[in-house]
């Protein structure tokens, strides 16, 4: 027992939420006990919000699930866990599992997988209210409408006729967020509930959470591994770090003065800052040429236009050894510029130049050399991977192809690149699947090392990592630009990341690039206004700035619904000039900082 | 969308439905090619079979020019194929009376036998699928599996046989033959069916109930089933309300082909019971070379097979929000 755990019951003994000596084990696959949770000890008073913050695999999700009596997987639950006046097994009192979806409610990670694909969304919103008989039928239509109207989510009383495929992420994460509060439970748990969702809807859905909340007075569990986000949305916080306790205190507290030592890596990992200097890349003929790419999906027209067009007139230039970013909302068509330059998606029209030779449009008619030279790393090891081979031989297989060699002198190759990734030799004769997230994500690069190319393109890489190995993937990607002279396209939704990374950074909006310059034009205004808002929306590690970010400008014109050539940002825009911007297309600007802008505000206006 | 007038909210399931209906039709059309090919294929033809080992070269050949044999492939192809639009699969060959009223005397009777299993085996079929994938990996579950194996990989005829052992010669419950007498009474009825069905939904309802079991297995591991037992939803909801409409699309296709078997595959069936149905028809229209009785059998089976599978992909579109708004 420790001292925390002895003295928790008796100094919060009106607390609505009381946690003591939690322990959660699994069964491990070779059958002894695994404890996921160890010894985890907390309470909550009424009508405030705990976050649990830790890496995946920190069990905090773990803990989040047992508060309602569920445990994944046949793990076992031990401890005791009183909510309200229910208690684990339910012996004096309710238990907790029956608790389930009427007084405690959970609001999913990714509440696109979470909805249910063949039935309306009103119907699940209204369920859990009409099987805890807590409402009649009617009772919990008007309350979800209600609930819709409180989260901001357009058209109230329509939008519960629709099916979860014909609504965005943002929005059904909001209406996952009415589902959980239907019931009016004491206790609501989020469960990373906006790490699936660009920063720009981030902002939406956490303001729209922060004010249903409140005004339930509900108590919160709020599981997040993004400090900034906890921020705003709690009020104390409990570090986890292989389901132990690091630290718990007030969210200020946390911040400003952390006690513990991995609390301070989380904090430092929050902001990413690349330690490796890399010399600035050498100037003359590009690398990598694009020129006015127009590319898409679907059949293509007589006009020579994809069907579901993504990229319109989309140009950039890469030199020998530099870093591009890509930066954009997910529809943006960042990913579909990689695909066009590695030859997966044929352009509708515009040129792909390598060293100033054009690449064939195609996969099939690029010669192995040309291949070679471009290589693509995924977003998800996990799925780019084959788990049924060792790490040794999916290296190997990509040296054979390329370089023809095998046996003694590929081995040597292995080893050679594992070094190179800062893995010990001994992870080649491991399966992938054996590896952590981030070792993964390192033989994913292995594999495109491999080939020795002169450009990586990368897309989304870091995305699915925890933010102390994204720091770390960040600074080998750095390293490895300095030792060997590759270049990066790296594409990201994340604007720290591309940041941290990158020399120059490219914004698309809906497949038009709205800006590009160097990097250290983006520290400071003056922005395009999507950068402006891209930029804004990345929460700050302060407790004040969801409030701060709130009092933006709404958008100021409709646009047609055709865009018809205009600004294709016109219809989110604060700074829209009636008249001109709705009239006209935009004027590409060249700014002092270096950036080219495409928009009908001068720079001074931009400033501003 | 939800914006869209009722009229058009159609027109994309409609579409895909029609698609489906024109790709089943040319489907059919390349069957009844193959099947003509095929049976051209067979050693000997029906004159010769008619009039037996004693007959010359010369009898052989006029018969053969009466019966219009002698004539090229592709024009008897044409030929028998406008007719079989037109509803007239011809004359049979050996039993001189048109093929139609020889199917038409059999068909009933397969349906009959069909339809019965379908009621039979279809709700076991749901219980044991359904059972198996609640209780996956446990005792209830691994002796389902076993037991469903083995019903698959037992061949119909020993089953059939045992039943036979055990029913009509030891027990004497039930007749080993199954003749249906003209308006029988429900218990007559009952009777003459009782073995050849169970025989059938033995193997129907070990497959079926395997597919069922995955089709749902694939959906407990999907994220919106934890989302329902996280809101408090029972078992028996869980299932009906959210696992079973997403596992329509695998389940109806599993039916589809189980119930196709019931049509062509019952022939085992058919003769261990002396039962007078269509595949035991085309069995004799094999040796007796009738070549309109065999086309025209075949064609029901395959017609039977591509209606069952459309009726199937049309539920699933329909039961799938995505497409059917599509």
């Amino acid at each position: 027992m420790t001292a925390q755990a002895q003295i928790a019951p008796s100094q919060t003994g009106a607390a609505h939420v009381e946690v003591c000596n939690l322990c959660v084990t699994v069964r491990a696959p070779d059958g002894s006990a695994l404890r996921i949770v160890d010894d985890v000890s907390f309470a909550i008073p009424r009508g405030e919000v705990l976050a649990l913050i830790g890496e995946s695999g920190s069990g905090k999700t773990t803990i989040a699930l047992s508060l309602m009596g569920y445990a994944r997987g046949g793990a076992r639950i031990e401890g005791r866990i009183r909510v309200g006046d229910a208690t684990l097994d339910g012996t004096e009192s309710a238990s907790l599992a029956a608790q389930r979806g009427n007084r405690i409610t959970y609001v999913a990670q990714s509440a696109a997988a979470a909805f249910n694909p063949s039935r309306r969304v009103m119907e699940q919103v209204i369920e859990p209210a009409l099987i805890h008989g807590t409402a009649s039928d009617a009772e919990a239509r008007r309350h979800a409408v209600e609930l819709f109207e409180a989260l901001s989510l357009p058209d109230p009383a329509g939008i519960g006729s629709r099916y979860p495929h014909e609504l965005s992420g943002g929005q059904l994460q909001r209406l996952m967020a009415a589902m959980a509060l239907i019931t009016r439970p004491d206790l609501v748990i989020f469960d990373e509930p906006t790490t699936a969702l660009d920063v720009t809807t981030q902002v939406e859905v956490l303001q729209a959470f922060r004010k249903v909340v409140r005004d339930q007075g509900a108590t919160g569990v709020y599981v997040s591994h993004d400090l900034a986000v906890v921020a705003q949305m709690a009020d104390r916080i409990l570090v986890l770090n292989r389901g132990r306790v690091r630290e718990q205190d007030a969210v200020r507290a946390v911040l400003e003065t952390p006690a513990d030592d991995y609390t301070r890596t989380l904090l430092a990992a929050a902001r990413p800052v690349v330690k490796a200097a890399v010399p600035a890349p050498a100037t003359g003929s590009p690398l990598l040429s694009i020129e006015g790419i127009c590319a898409g999906y679907g059949p293509v027209d007589r006009e020579g236009r994809a069907a579901h067009p993504v990229l319109s007139d989309v140009s950039l230039h890469i030199g020998r050894g530099a870093a591009v970013g890509v930066i954009g909302e997910s529809g943006s068509g960042k990913s579909t510029v990689a695909r066009v330059v590695a030859g997966l998606l044929a352009p509708t029209a515009g040129t792909v130049l390598l060293d100033g030779q054009p690449l064939a449009r195609s996969l099939k008619d690029r010669s192995r050399e040309e291949l070679r030279r471009v290589q693509i790393v995924f977003q998800n090891a996990d799925i780019a991977l084959n788990p049924a081979h060792s790490v040794g031989e999916i290296l190997g297989r990509v040296l054979r192809f390329y370089e023809g060699i095998s046996g003694h002198a590929a081995r040597a190759r292995v080893a050679e690149l594992l070094d190179l990734i800062r893995l010990p030799a001994a992870v080649a004769t491991r399966r992938c699947d054996e590896l952590s997230g981030g070792q993964k994500q390192r033989i994913n690069l292995a594999r495109a090392l491999a080939a020795k190319p002169d450009l990586i393109l990368c897309d989304e890489v870091t995305s699915a990592l925890d933010t102390v190995v994204r720091e770390a993937i960040l600074e080998l990607l750095a390293e490895l630009r300095r030792d060997l002279g590759v270049a990066y396209l790296f594409i990201s939704h994340d604007i720290a990341t591309v940041q941290a990374l990158c020399d120059e950074i490219v914004v698309l909006y809906k497949g038009t690039c709205v800006e590009s310059g160097p990097a250290r034009a983006y520290a400071a205004p003056p922005f395009h206004p999507y950068t402006d808002l891209l930029i804004s929306s990345v929460p700050e590690l302060r407790t004040d700035w969801l409030s701060d970010v709130g009092r933006k400008d709404p958008p100021r014109l409709a646009a047609p619904d055709d865009g018809g050539g205009l600004c294709r940002f016109l219809p989110r825009c604060p700074v829209a000039i009636a008249g001109r911007c709705d009239t006209a297309s935009p004027p590409l600007r060249q700014l002092d900082s270096g950036n080219a802008v495409l928009c009908h505000r001068s720079q001074a206006e931009l400033a501003g | 969308m939800s914006g869209t007038a009722p009229a058009a909210r159609w027109r994309g399931p409609a579409r895909l439905v029609a698609q489906r209906v024109v790709l089943a039709l040319f489907t059919l059309l390349l069957v009844s090619a193959v099947i003509f090919t095929i049976s051209g294929l067979l050693p000997g033809d029906a004159a010769q079979e008619l009039l037996g080992q004693g007959a010359t070269s010369e009898q052989i050949a006029a018969l053969r020019h009466e019966m219009g044999l002698d004539r090229p492939a592709v024009v008897r192809y044409l030929e028998w194929l406008r007719a079989i639009i037109g509803g007239d699969p011809g004359m049979s060959l050996v039993a001189n009376k048109p093929v139609a009223e020889i199917i038409s005397e059999r068909l009933p009777n397969t349906l009959t036998l069909a339809a019965l299993t379908t009621l039979f085996s279809v709700p076991f079929a749901f219980l044991v699928g359904i059972t198996s994938a609640v209780t996956r990996g446990r005792t209830t579950d691994r002796a389902l599996n076993i037991l469903t194996l083995a019903m698959v990989a037992l061949p119909e005829f020993l089953v059939a046989t045992i039943a036979v052992l055990v029913f009509s010669v030891k027990l004497l419950w039930l007749p080993s033959i199954t003749i249906v007498p003209q308006d029988p009474t429900p218990g007559e009825f009952l009777r003459a069916y009782a073995m050849p069905v169970m025989v059938l939904g033995v193997g129907v309802i070990a497959q079926l109930g395997r597919m069922i079991r995955a089709a749902i297995i694939a959906e407990l591991d999907r994220p919106y089933v934890e989302m329902a037992r996280l809101k408090g939803v029972s078992q028996r909801r869980l299932i009906f309300r959210h696992v079973l409409p997403n596992a329509v699309g695998p389940i109806v296709n599993a039916m589809a082909l189980s119930l196709s078997y019931l049509f062509g595959g019952a022939i085992i069936v058919e003769t261990i019971f002396s039962y007078p149905g269509l595949a035991s028809l085309m069995v004799n229209a094999v040796t007796s070379r009738d070549m309109p009785l065999l086309q025209a059998c075949a064609m029901i089976f395959c017609a039977t097979y591509l209606l069952l599978v459309l009726i199937a992909d049309t539920v699933a579109i329909l039961a799938n929000p995505r497409l059917r708004q599509g």
